[in-house]
């Protein structure tokens, strides 16, 4: 299995500066924002996007994190079900803004379930998305991100991993891994 | 993730302990979703569920067809005694047609034991056992389970007490396997008359005596007196049983503990529990009914998943 390194830590570091830098200029105080994280891995980014804002801003932000098994289009269709997270949002969506948070955004599809899933919870005013990884050319659906941390070309035979330190790893770096 | 081990749900005998666990942590995920504003998801919406009841429900019934409508299924029901099954038609007659018109799941209840089972040997949809007579009923196991884990954490090492008609019980069958498999000590409690000759076989404790049953245990899962079931005298009248068996707050304050109180409904008030106990903060009653949709949902979609199906 051959891996290159996208993002090493100090530039994982930038990056996320950087993207919240970009939500502060478009929410201000995000006194109307809420973010939500994507189930599983988008949580982990998001987390670390609140910790950043709050430092910055100096307020709490509310963060949820949204699960969207039960309104994927793929159920029946995989070899076996995928597993349900938790889906943990404690406070109203109604009229804010929402921003969705996911780690690495590829076919569009999550996406597309996530958008289904948020109504479940009322009417947003306005969704943006943020992705730490685009992977360009491979959408199955017209989904664009507004933020982006880093774009790259991919095959469908790769696959970009986003490790967190921690559980996971030492650092946290965004691995391309040629899938064999 | 994992699947189920089985394309239907039977019993819990045939099941797993990882099955049973699987189970519930899916129904943690449905369990949130049906207190959200919006309690729907789309998951089942292109499967069809008919609800075939060769008996009597409430419960169960409503149940069944609210997880289905809040997975977004296509429900339709069917109940004996208003069909062509008067007219002498079969039950696999019957099922088949049903299943000519494109259903994909069949939930069904029967007075015979084993029903279910036939079905789910000749015919090719998801069977789910709704009650098949004395024998199982599955998804009331698993609520009832699913209600102990919630209020004490865990199913390692409790000590619950079936307490009532065990002999024509499907749920004390379904609750000794699941309580079983999951690691808690099980006891049952009833008249004589009215506890089956070989319960012991299956590894439960038994006594006759309810106060020293209430003392040993921390739930006691109360189920109702069938007498519809009951073709010949099992105890002398209703009042003798209220006596040796009914629980009422006097005998639970005198036990200086605290306990858990259950029962799968429908309460025959003031016979095997009386009004202040059955309203009682220590009864989960009304829980386990929550909890009956979110359990229900979970078997409902993992049964569906399976693509070998």
């Amino acid at each position: 299995m051959q891996k290159r390194l996208i993002l090493d830590s100090r530039l994982l570091e930038i990056t996320i500066s950087r993207l919240c830098q970009q939500l502060i200029e478009n929410h201000g105080d995000f006194s109307d924002s809420v973010i939500l994280g994507l189930q599983p891995r988008g949580v982990l980014l998001a987390e670390r996007i609140k910790l950043n804002l709050e430092s910055t801003l100096g307020r709490a932000i509310d963060l949820g994190y949204l699960d969207t098994t039960f309104h994927r289009d793929d159920f029946r269709r995989r070899e076996v079900p995928k597993k349900a997270n938790q889906t943990k949002i404690h406070f109203l969506i109604e009229d804010k803004n929402v921003v969705l948070v996911d780690d690495v955004l590829f076919t569009g599809r999550s996406i597309r379930s996530a958008l289904d899933a948020i109504l479940a919870f009322g009417r947003p005013r306005k969704v943006e998305l943020l992705v730490l990884v685009d992977r360009k050319y491979s959408r199955h659906l017209p989904i664009e991100p507004n933020y982006v941390g880093k774009s790259v070309d991919t095959m469908d035979s790769q696959m970009v991993l986003v490790e967190w330190e921690g559980k996971e790893a030492k650092n946290n770096r965004i691995w391309l891994i040629n899938k064999e | 993730m994992q699947s189920l081990s089985s394309k239907n749900l039977l019993g819990i005998k045939e099941l797993h302990r990882k099955d049973l666990e699987l189970i519930f942590e899916t129904a943690d995920s449905f369990k949130e979703v049906i207190n959200r504003p919006i309690k729907k998801v789309p998951s089942l919406r292109d499967i069809t569920i008919a609800n075939v009841f060769f008996e009597n429900s409430t419960r169960t019934r409503l149940s069944f067809e609210l997880a289905e409508k809040r997975l977004s299924a296509d429900v339709i029901n069917f109940s004996s005694s208003s069909s062509s099954v008067k007219k002498g038609e079969t039950l696999l007659d019957t099922v088949n047609n049903i299943l000519a018109m494109k259903v994909d799941m069949v939930v069904i209840r029967h007075p015979s034991p084993g029903a279910p089972h036939f079905l789910a040997k000749h015919v090719n949809a998801n069977i789910v056992n709704a009650g098949d007579g004395t024998h199982e009923h599955p998804t009331q196991a698993l609520l009832d389970s699913y209600s102990i884990r919630e209020k004490h954490g865990a199913l390692e090492g409790i000590k619950v007490a079936i307490i009532g008609d065990i002999l024509h019980s499907r749920v004390a069958l379904s609750n000794i396997f699941a309580l079983q498999k999951l690691g808690s000590q099980v006891m049952v409690c009833g008249p004589n008359t009215l506890l089956p000759k070989y319960i012991r076989e299956l590894g439960v404790q038994v006594e006759l005596d309810i106060r020293k049953a209430l003392e040993w245990c921390d739930v006691a899962n109360v189920l109702r007196i069938q007498l519809e079931r009951q073709k010949i005298k099992y105890f002398p009248s209703i009042r003798e049983y209220t006596l040796y068996y009914g629980i009422n707050k006097k005998l639970l304050d005198s036990l200086n503990k605290e306990i858990t109180i259950m029962h799968p409904g429908p309460i025959n008030r003031g016979v095997e529990l009386s009004s202040d106990v059955a309203d009682s903060e220590h009864a989960i009653i009304m829980d386990q009914v929550e909890n009956g949709v979110a359990i229900r949902m979970a078997v409902l979609y993992l049964l569906a998943g399976d693509p070998q199906a």
